[in-house]
């Protein structure tokens, strides 16, 4: 069975564990390295992908300066999100030929990560047809009502993937007023926020089994037994 | 000559958009090195090269969404004349083998009619479902991709020549069936990744013998999804006052000649109005705020857009520290960003940060007119043509020079009485113009 390393980076910010991706990425796809799953929480960050519209920025980065939040260009797929605390993030670094060669199947894959994660914790979270990322309160069939609780955005060079998916467990939302999530005008919500009071530890460890489970592989890291 | 595909990314993705050329035609490329990007989604992948040689070619820019397996570029062995390597590991699928071609889409309708490939070579994907949901014989569509490949633009013209015929789907929703089939060809044409869209039964205008399809550039594109979200964000409420700028227009003509001799640049209405704009702004800072949701955030720094009229677009740099500033300074900068905004060579940083703007319509000879707000920002100023009127001074009638000055103002946060209040001081600054000039 293949082997994932889990590997959590505690509070860094993101430019480090970016630097940390891409060290790992780059072993692996010289076929050395090993598929992993990081953990981290960010200090507040607001990053821009690839597919960025300067206008779901909401305010100059002047002012997210003064409320201390950092503004980061990347080169992750999607729109504008933002990071911090509260908010358990994963970057699955793995090499998808050993998995699927499909992009569609990666994404749709995490998103089963986090719904089965969220269903542990009592809650009932979807996917929204053409909506990439995991929502609850789909109830209508145009998707009115519905909130996101968990964005994704992906990297891929040579079917090895960096960045990941992040998971508001106790997100203060408020820092999302700066961005259009995503560039879609849908509310952003947390597991707190949705009444499920969780550790992010327990949360990590949900997410981990799932993880395995899905992609097929033996987790291993410290915490996870 | 090799040829750079869009590569295949997964079982449902029938197309991706070329974000970023990493090489420019022209360039040497090693086989394996990363040649452009791509995004799918929520997917951004690097593309390596299939082989090594020249770029001789590039047909596909960055920001257009073309279909999996569409010729992006070409690369010539310079000189070498091994055979092509097959394919770069990450787009082995890309080249599916032909029995492939059979292969219906699980989700799709079955075919009214089955779509005959065999005398027509080679089809992508999105050819196919093209052909699929349109009914389409292509053995009668002329090709123009390599080796005489249909390729989705063939597709498009040869729809756009034929009346394509009503597919069954289409008709079992559709009691009139006559008018239906523009619409059926216009939702096609938008894009091919969007899943049937509604039909409306009633005839609307769609790509016929007297229309012509252009897919809009991505300035356009962004400049209509900021506008429409404008307009959604801001409470809109568009106030003009008359100034009479005949003090003004004699220290410009004073100074017109000296000032072009000194500086090589001719000296303008726009700085008089943006020099009298930061005064109102330092009177007013509310117009110089943003909402966060609940909360006003006033911005200490006073950096006034504007706004410049492109080819095919417009783009709003931005003057910093306008408030440090004099007529001189302002006319510098306005120059200085027009003129790099229309040879394309803003920096990022010099079309962001703007805390108000600043729109001159009148140079194209409008009297006035009513801007959209540049979000976040709660105000524009639209300036008038100056011109000379017949104007009542103690009831006698002299000739003055005089524009009107429009504030659009977010009517969220912006009250009439202060939006008001602010064109009048913009007013009284020009109309009692004392600062000097050289």
């Amino acid at each position: 069975m293949r082997k994932c390393q889990i590997r959590d980076l505690g509070r860094m910010s993101y430019g480090e564990a970016l630097g940390i991706q891409q060290q790992l990425a780059s072993e692996r796809k010289q076929g050395r390295g090993a598929d992993h799953l990081l953990f981290v929480e960010h200090p507040h960050v607001v990053t821009m992908g690839r597919n960025s519209h300067a206008e779901n920025l909401l305010a100059p980065a002047g002012v997210l300066q003064q409320q201390g939040i950092e503004l980061y260009e990347t080169d992750r797929g999607g729109d504008v999100t933002y990071h911090g605390p509260g908010q358990v993030v994963a970057y699955p670094i793995m090499d998808l030929r050993e998995w699927k060669r499909d992009v569609g199947a990666f994404l749709r894959a995490i998103e089963q990560v986090v719904i089965d994660t969220l269903e542990e914790f009592g809650i009932a979270a979807q996917r929204i047809p053409k909506l990439t990322g995991v929502w609850v309160g789909v109830d209508h069939a145009d998707a009115a009502g519905a909130a996101k609780v968990a964005a994704i955005g992906v990297h891929l060079s040579r079917w090895v993937s960096t960045h990941g998916w992040a998971l508001n467990v106790a997100t203060d939302l408020r820092y999302f007023q700066y961005i259009v999530p995503c560039g879609l005008t849908k509310p952003v919500t947390s597991m707190e926020a949705l009444g499920v009071h969780a550790g992010a530890l327990e949360v990590k460890q949900a997410l981990s089994r799932h993880f395995g489970r899905i992609f097929d592989f033996e987790m291993q890291g410290e915490w996870l037994q | 000559m090799t040829d750079v595909v869009m590569p295949q990314m997964g079982e449902s993705i029938v197309e991706g958009t070329l974000t970023k050329w990493l090489k420019k035609a022209g360039d040497t490329v090693e086989r394996d090195e990363p040649l452009f990007e791509i995004s799918t989604d929520k997917v951004d992948t690097e593309i390596p090269a299939p082989a090594s040689g020249v770029l001789t070619e590039v047909l596909v820019q960055e920001g257009e969404t073309v279909g999996v397996n569409a010729i992006v570029a070409r690369i010539s062995e310079a000189g070498s004349v091994a055979a092509a390597p097959v394919a770069p590991p990450v787009v082995v699928a890309a080249a599916p083998p032909a029995p492939v071609v059979a292969a219906p889409a699980p989700v799709a309708p079955a075919p009214v009619e089955e779509v005959s490939a065999g005398p027509v070579g080679p089809l992508s994907p999105l050819v196919r479902k093209m052909a699929r949901e349109n009914n389409i014989d292509l053995s009668k569509v002329t090709g123009t991709g390599a080796g005489g490949r249909i390729v989705r633009e063939d597709v498009d013209a040869y729809m756009r020549t034929q009346a394509v015929p009503v597919a069954a789907v289409v008709a079992a929703v559709v009691a009139t069936p006559a008018p239906v089939a523009a619409p059926v060809a216009a939702a096609l044409l938008t894009t091919a990744a969007t899943p049937k869209a509604p039909v409306a039964p009633v005839a609307q205008p769609g790509p016929t013998a007297k229309t012509r399809v252009e897919p809009m550039s991505n300035m356009r594109q962004k400049i209509a999804e900021h506008m429409v979200m404008s307009k959604r964000t801001s409470a809109h409420v568009t106030t003009v006052h008359r100034v009479d700028m005949t003090r003004v227009a004699k220290m410009r003509a004073k100074h017109k000649e000296d000032f072009a001799a000194r500086y090589g640049m001719s000296l303008t209405f726009l700085p008089f109005v943006a020099r009298a704009t930061v005064e109102a702004l330092r009177t007013f800072p509310l117009l110089n705020a943003s909402i966060d949701g609940t909360n006003i955030i006033f911005h200490n720094d006073i950096n006034v857009g504007i706004a410049v009229a492109l080819d095919g677009g417009l783009i709003v740099p931005v003057i910093r520290n306008a408030d440090e500033k004099n007529v001189l300074g302002l006319q510098r900068s306005i120059v200085d960003l027009a003129s790099r905004a229309r040879a394309k060579q803003l920096k990022p940083d010099e079309i962001q940060g703007g805390t108000f703007s600043i729109t001159n319509f009148g140079s194209f000879g409008s009297v006035f007119a009513t801007p959209v707000i540049n979000q976040p920002q709660v105000a524009i100023l639209g300036v008038g043509t100056v011109e000379k009127v017949p104007v009542v001074i103690d009831d006698a009638i002299a000739i003055r020079s005089q524009c009107f000055l429009a504030l659009t103002f977010d009517h969220r946060l912006i009250d009439g009485a202060l939006g008001d209040q602010f064109t009048a001081k913009v007013k009284s600054v020009l109309e009692n113009w004392s600062e000097e000039i050289l």
